[in-house]
């Protein structure tokens, strides 16, 4: 499918190294370039005048960090500057035949980031803590998600199910969370709603060698139709009862939610929040350093071998597939268990495709998932943020934003990932 | 039909490029028999597919219905109240499906009992356009997920088109499709280039797409001078002029429009392009086996280029269909009313063959006609159809599954 032959190397902590070739790594400067001329032109094209003020604290802290005033146009320029170093550093490496690491591609985006800002908010007070803290709440189920699907993945069965795993989450958290009164039964009801998604997708995958692609789609069409149904059969008859569940409120964890900026961001969260960061660090872990994630993996690249040395593969694909569809389900529980406490006709509006995109642009590793994610957030939340500031792009092309920006990374900076070998294969055994 | 290879959809999912190894299970034999089991014996499967679906859709149906659920808690003491009750909601429930899909025996004139036909012809017409180009696409082995935002890219193009220009129908409406079509097949394109030249997934970039395209159509719809209506302030375009409004083919009384003949049209070209012509050989050829196709000399980055152009043009054809035949009161963001997903369940129904994708753009569009007319007179939310279609189209895709449920035998198969 690509345009250079690959070889298939195994898969190991590192990711994924792919095309080598001078030309694939090129890639990287050249979008940096793209990206600095574009930040500069914002500031030839359109100065605006006024300072931008970065607003560090939020009233409840401890110790309140002033707020940041700068220039509009000195802070533009001074962000161009910057992003012009990094796309020298990128072009130094990459004429050295090393590729740009991922810290360099971070600090890029930083830069990219307060330059727009210093410019698309002059003469307004951006809430970088609000920016932030809401980033990652928007951006919750989509990490559960894409944890979900790498899981999935890894073993083999491509999850295109996961928005129905969130939506049916979403559900049961709703119903069954109003009827036991309880958030932590809605959460539970989630994590199996999702489970459940899964024994679909592996019973029709797995058992019957059904196409993973095919089954996927369906199924959210068939989660979207059940619930839309149950939705306005059950539901809407008796709203109180049913569809008014308790929700999680925000836990401050003592001590690390004072720390300046990292605390109101990462540590005043809800349960979910943490539940999300355990999530993370468990699923990474138990990939790479533990013998059920190496089977996992041998079970995803190379299931013959896998079962020559006696790994049960189905198996291990039905148990990773649940696995992955309790952790989707549990990002489900955040629509309906979280702020709005109340289940909405297709509420989850195409998140799962958007986690699926984040486990393709991730390559398919925990973290880098997690990351990409997260980014997504950002971009969502940002694009909220700057509206309420007026900026001066129509909201249209902010909320296009985080889309373009995956277009972008996912022909720019991925270019050809490779999944699991065996992804989306069905084993037979003979 | 029979003589026509599998569309292998597997390779497109979310595994990038293919594996150059061996496979490891060696595929023939089951699979072959698998395949010769669904040619034998597929209308059996189709037929207990629908069946099946249609009964766990009664379940549900009679699990939430008032009276069957009152009547249930006394069914020891009066089980024939129940068991009317079950009769009534079941029966009633279907023949409202039967009334609002097909014949409506209990109107008084000719017109408005045929009309339920005409209704599910004129649903169906962008079902069967937009499945052709997602059907196409898998037959390149590509997975297009884009198709809401082609639709409306495409609905979009024709709408300004038709608002914008003043011209004779002879011309304006030609020009206002062609305008849709090239619209869909543009922004189909993109997703082939890239996929061509820098290898980025086919199924991201159209999911991303989809939302790019919405909110590009829902700026140029809140724009005075670019799409929306003069003077309102809703995102909204202008009606659509007599000349650029695709005609009633059945006369005013009734919706049906050209816009089906366009499809039926463009099932032909489909498959004359798929069986009869090289560049659908070369589709195929890729479709099953990029690395094999390249071996014989096709270029596949092309391949897949031209093959996303014509599957967006394709899906452009239903963005067309919407705006300038089903609802001609103005371009809206809402114009692709769910056919840019429903397609896909089409296109799997159908197998990705144009004849197949024919027949089931036209089940599914009696099941949507039918679908508003059980919801209107019975009171059954018309999500009932969403899941009815997904477990059709699920039951026809595991053929042992629905032999083991029916106790058929096996064919042929010994694994």
């Amino acid at each position: 499918m690509s345009t250079t032959t690959e070889i298939p190397v195994p898969a190991n902590a590192e990711g994924i190294g792919t095309a080598t070739s001078t030309r694939g790594l090129l890639k990287t400067p050249i979008l940096f370039a793209v990206v600095t001329l574009l930040v500069l032109l914002l500031v030839a094209l359109k100065s605006r005048r006024g300072e931008t003020t970065f607003r560090l604290a939020v009233d409840t802290d401890l110790f309140e960090l002033p707020e940041v005033a700068v220039s509009s146009t000195a802070g533009t320029t001074t962000m161009v500057v910057l992003l012009a170093v990094c796309t020298a550093v990128s072009a130094v490496l990459v004429s050295r035949g090393r590729r740009t690491p991922l810290w360099l591609i971070a600090v890029f985006s930083v830069f990219a980031m307060t330059g727009f800002l210093c410019w698309a908010a002059a003469g307004e007070a951006v809430p970088v803590i609000g920016l932030l803290g809401g980033s990652i709440a928007l951006a919750v189920p989509l990490v559960f998600g894409a944890l979900g699907g790498v899981l999935g993945e890894r073993a083999g069965v491509v999850n295109i199910a996961i928005d129905g795993q969130l939506l049916f989450g979403a559900f049961a958290a709703a119903l069954i969370g109003s009827m036991a009164g309880s958030s932590w039964g809605g959460l539970v009801a989630a994590m199996l709603a999702g489970a459940m998604v899964a024994l679909a997708l592996g019973f029709f995958t797995i058992t019957y060698f059904v196409d993973q692609v095919i089954v996927g789609v369906v199924l959210n069409v068939l989660v979207i139709g059940l619930t839309s149904f149950l939705f306005s059969q059950v539901m809407a008859e008796n709203p109180q009862g049913l569809n008014n569940p308790p929700h999680f409120s925000r836990i401050p964890i003592p001590l690390l939610g004072e720390i300046p900026v990292v605390g109101p961001v990462l540590f005043r969260q809800t349960i979910l929040v943490y539940l999300m960061y355990a999530a993370v660090a468990v699923v990474a872990w138990a990939l790479y350093r533990t013998k059920w994630g190496l089977r996992v993996r041998a079970v995803g690249e190379h299931p013959k071998a896998a079962d020559t040395v006696g790994i049960k593969v189905n198996r291990t694909r039905y148990t990773t597939l649940l696995i992955g569809g309790l952790i989707a389900g549990a990002g489900g529980a955040t629509y309906t268990l979280v702020a709005v406490p109340q289940f909405g006709r297709e509420m989850t509006d195409g998140a799962g495709y958007i986690a699926l995109a984040a486990v393709i642009f991730g390559r398919w590793d925990p973290i880098r998932a997690t990351l990409a994610a997260l980014l997504f957030g950002f971009a969502t939340n940002l694009s909220g943020v700057l509206s309420v500031l007026g900026s001066p792009v129509p909201s249209q092309f902010m909320l296009m934003l985080p889309y373009i920006v995956t277009i972008v990374a996912v022909a720019g900076l991925v270019g050809h990932s490779r999944a699991p070998a065996a992804d989306g294969i069905p084993y037979r055994k003979d | 039909m029979n003589d026509e290879v599998e569309p292998k959809v597997s390779d497109t999912g979310t595994g990038a490029p293919q594996a150059t190894e061996p496979e490891p299970p060696p595929p023939p034999s089951l699979w072959h028999t698998t395949l010769r089991d669904i040619a034998s014996g597929h209308a059996m499967v189709a037929f207990l597919s629908v069946i099946l679906a249609v009964l766990v859709g009664s379940v549900m149906i009679l699990a939430t219905d008032e009276q069957v659920r009152s009547a249930a808690g006394y069914i020891g003491a009066r089980p024939s109240d129940f068991f009317e009750a079950v009769w009534e909601a079941i029966s009633g429930a279907y023949a409202a499906l039967f009334r609002g899909a097909i014949y409506n025996g209990e109107a008084e004139l000719f017109e408005t009992r045929i009309r339920p036909l005409t209704e599910t012809l004129k649903f169906s017409g962008p079902l069967i356009a937009a499945g052709l180009g997602v059907g196409l696409a898998f037959r390149a082995g590509l997975f297009n997920i884009g198709g809401r935002g082609q639709m409306l890219l495409a609905g979009a193009a024709a709408g300004w088109v038709a608002v914008s220009v003043e011209l004779p129908t002879v011309l304006h409406l030609p020009l206002a499709v062609a305008a849709g079509v090239l619209a869909g097949a543009l922004w189909a394109g993109i997703v082939g280039l890239l996929k061509a030249r820098t290898g980025a997934h086919e199924v991201i970039v159209t999911i991303m797409l989809n939302y790019v395209g919405f909110y590009l159509v829902f700026y140029a719809l809140s724009r005075q001078g670019l799409l929306q209506a003069p003077g309102s302030g809703n995102p909204k375009s202008a009606a659509m002029p007599e000349s650029a409004v695709l005609p009633k083919l059945l006369g005013d009384r009734f919706n049906l429009h050209f816009g089906f003949v366009l499809a039926l049209v463009a099932v032909a070209l489909v498959w004359w392009l798929l069986n009869r012509s090289a560049l659908g050989f070369r589709f195929r050829a890729v479709g099953e086996n990029p690395e094999a196709a390249r071996a014989a000399g096709i270029d596949v980055g092309r391949t897949y280029t031209v093959v996303m152009l014509i599957a967006g043009g394709l899906v452009g054809l239903a963005g067309v269909n919407q705006v300038l035949g089903t609802v001609t009161s103005g371009v809206t963001v809402d114009l692709d009313a769910g056919i840019g997903f429903d397609a896909i369940t089409v296109a799997l129904l159908g197998r990705s063959r144009p004849l197949g994708i024919l027949a089931a753009g036209l089940l599914f569009g009696a099941l949507k006609s039918g679908g508003f007319a059980m919801s209107a007179s019975e009171g059954i939310p018309v999500d009932i159809v969403l899941v009815v279609q997904s477990l059709i189209v699920l039951f026809i895709a595991a053929p042992p599954l629905v032999r083991a449920m029916f106790h058929l035998p096996k064919r042929g198969a010994t694994a």
